[in-house]
């Protein structure tokens, strides 16, 4: 479907401007067509062969080993917790950066952009110059008792780091769209800006909101570089599935693959959802 | 009884318009694209601000810059209806119409009843569950006018309340619209481009040109006063 879209909107351009020949034009076909082809092999062959190598070795048992069901099960926990926690202290500033203008926006904007590009060993490191023992803000904790670095919490913060970026875009974009005059209405009819975001705002903006959070949580669940610079690699208590991952290539393969094979699973649904979303979304405007 | 008297510095001129309009009365604002018609109905309904002047409604002051006054919109009980008619599109057309009423924390029957008259008097009873985002432009009009009367407020603001319809349905709907605004009796402003409206419906024009008022009169009047009928035709 994409490639005959593709080759009609391409195609129509070229044959009423009569630049190029029937020849030239199968042969564009034709090679546009094989590197669509070899694009989608590409992505399609590995993932495929996962499929094909666990075969043989992943069973039932092997969801069952304590690796893999320690490091779902936390994975799950803080990723979901990262998400909660991006979610509530998110939507109210993408809220603020989408309607009001303040003093140092671009800096700000700037700052929540950075976890994006920065590679998350990067961040890793940086979290634990600022929450390690000995770190910036991290040995005034320690003094009170309180140590983050190398616990779930720690997790959870690196997860915090890297994802919320892709919240806070998401969920800013969503509130632009939200027209300001449905507000000013709302307004007029004598709804005060806190009844006016929850009734008006907040519900228009939702399903873009929710694709947010899923990209998010997306995020969150494949963090690696971050996490074992911040947290470390402990089973059950900071291994998170990218982790147990990488930690069981060392000696059970099939441990590995299982994991894999359940972060395609969860991918899959996730790209489902979204687009399932944004097609709604798309299909609202249009009414509009 | 309305009375205006505001000045605001806008990015290509200043707005500078004294108005009254006395109760029960309909005043057609007229004039260009851009000449300061919506920002002077945004000013009334609290949603922009002006630099300097009052707005009072019935004598209380709504804005004051003097006495340092300035009602927020929502504790302005006016009933407006946007050119877009901002309707709430995840809302079905009953939810629209009591919005502005649960706003208020009414008793949820009080809310029902209100809606409900308000619905049968527009003819929007058939189609009341029905998603705002779903129905026709003349349906849209309908609601958005009931929704604004439900709150009963003290003064209706209209912005180009025909625009959105195709030629046939607007003039269904000007004397319908026209009839339904006299028989609420609050002093009323509507803004238009077109002076078939102007004369059906309304009882004075001001025409703005630049941020001001150059003329002001009846609106039977609006064929004879050149300026006018120059300015609405071109």
């Amino acid at each position: 479907m994409v490639s005959s879209q593709f080759e009609r909107g391409f195609g129509w351009g070229l044959i009423k401007e009569g630049r190029i020949s029937g020849f030239r034009r199968r042969a564009l076909k034709v090679g546009l067509a094989l590197l669509l082809v070899f694009a989608a092999a590409f992505i399609a062959l590995p993932v495929a062969s996962l499929f094909i190598k666990s075969a043989s070795g992943v069973t039932l048992e092997t969801l069952w080993n304590p690796v893999v069901i320690d490091a779902l099960t936390l994975s799950l926990f803080t990723a979901t917790t990262s998400v909660v926690i991006v979610i509530i202290l998110g939507t109210p500033l993408s809220y603020l950066n989408a309607r009001f203008d303040y003093p140092g926006k671009e800096i700000a904007d700037s700052l929540i952009e950075l976890p994006v590009v920065m590679p998350p060993m990067v961040g890793g490191i940086a979290l634990l110059m600022a929450f390690g023992r000995m770190g910036v803000l991290g040995q005034h904790l320690h003094a009170c008792g309180v140590n983050i670095a190398f616990t779930t919490v720690a997790v959870v913060v690196a997860q915090i780091f890297v994802s919320m970026p892709f919240y806070l875009r998401q969920a800013r974009i969503s509130f632009e769209d939200v027209d300001l005059v449905l507000e000013n209405a709302a307004r007029t009819l004598g709804a005060s800006r806190t009844r006016v975001f929850f009734s008006v705002t907040l519900p228009i903006a939702t399903n873009g909101l929710i694709s947010g959070a899923i990209m998010a949580f997306a995020r969150a669940l494949g963090e690696f570089g971050a996490t074992i610079m911040f947290a470390g690699n402990f089973q059950g208590k900071t291994q998170t599935m990218p982790l147990a991952i990488y930690t069981a290539m060392q000696g059970d393969l099939d441990v590995s693959l299982c994991l894999a094979l359940i972060l395609v699973a969860i991918s899959f649904a996730i790209i489902a959802a979204v687009k399932m979303l944004t097609r709604r979304m798309y299909k609202s405007d249009v009414r509009d | 009884m309305l009375e205006i008297n505001v000045q605001k510095r806008l990015r290509d001129f200043d707005l500078e318009v004294s108005l009254c309009v006395p109760e029960g009365e309909i005043l057609m604002l007229v004039g260009e694209n851009g000449c300061g018609k919506s920002t002077l109905l945004n000013m009334v309904a609290g949603l922009i601000n002006p630099d300097a002047g009052e707005i009072t409604l019935s004598g209380e002051p709504l804005f004051d810059s003097g006495l340092r006054i300035n009602l927020s919109p929502e504790k302005r009980n006016i009933g407006y209806v946007f050119q877009s008619y901002a309707l709430f599109p995840h809302l079905t057309v009953r939810e629209n119409v009591a919005f502005g009423l649960k706003a208020r924390r009414l008793s949820r029957q009080k809310i029902e009843e209100r809606v409900n008259e308000q619905l049968k008097a527009a003819g929007l009873w058939g189609m009341r569950d029905a998603r705002a985002a779903r129905i026709s432009g003349g349906q849209k009009q309908r609601t958005a006018l009931a929704r604004a009367l439900a709150i009963e407020p003290r003064l209706l603001l209209l912005d180009e309340p025909l625009a959105a319809l195709d030629i046939r349905r607007q003039a269904e709907m000007r004397t319908e619209l026209g009839n339904l605004i006299r028989d609420f009796g609050v002093p009323s402003i509507v803004v238009t481009h077109d002076l078939r409206d102007v004369v059906s419906i309304g009882d004075m024009v001001s025409l703005m040109e630049e941020g001001r008022v150059i003329h002001s009169g009846p609106a039977e009047e609006v064929f004879n006063a050149e300026p006018l009928a120059g300015a609405v035709m071109r």
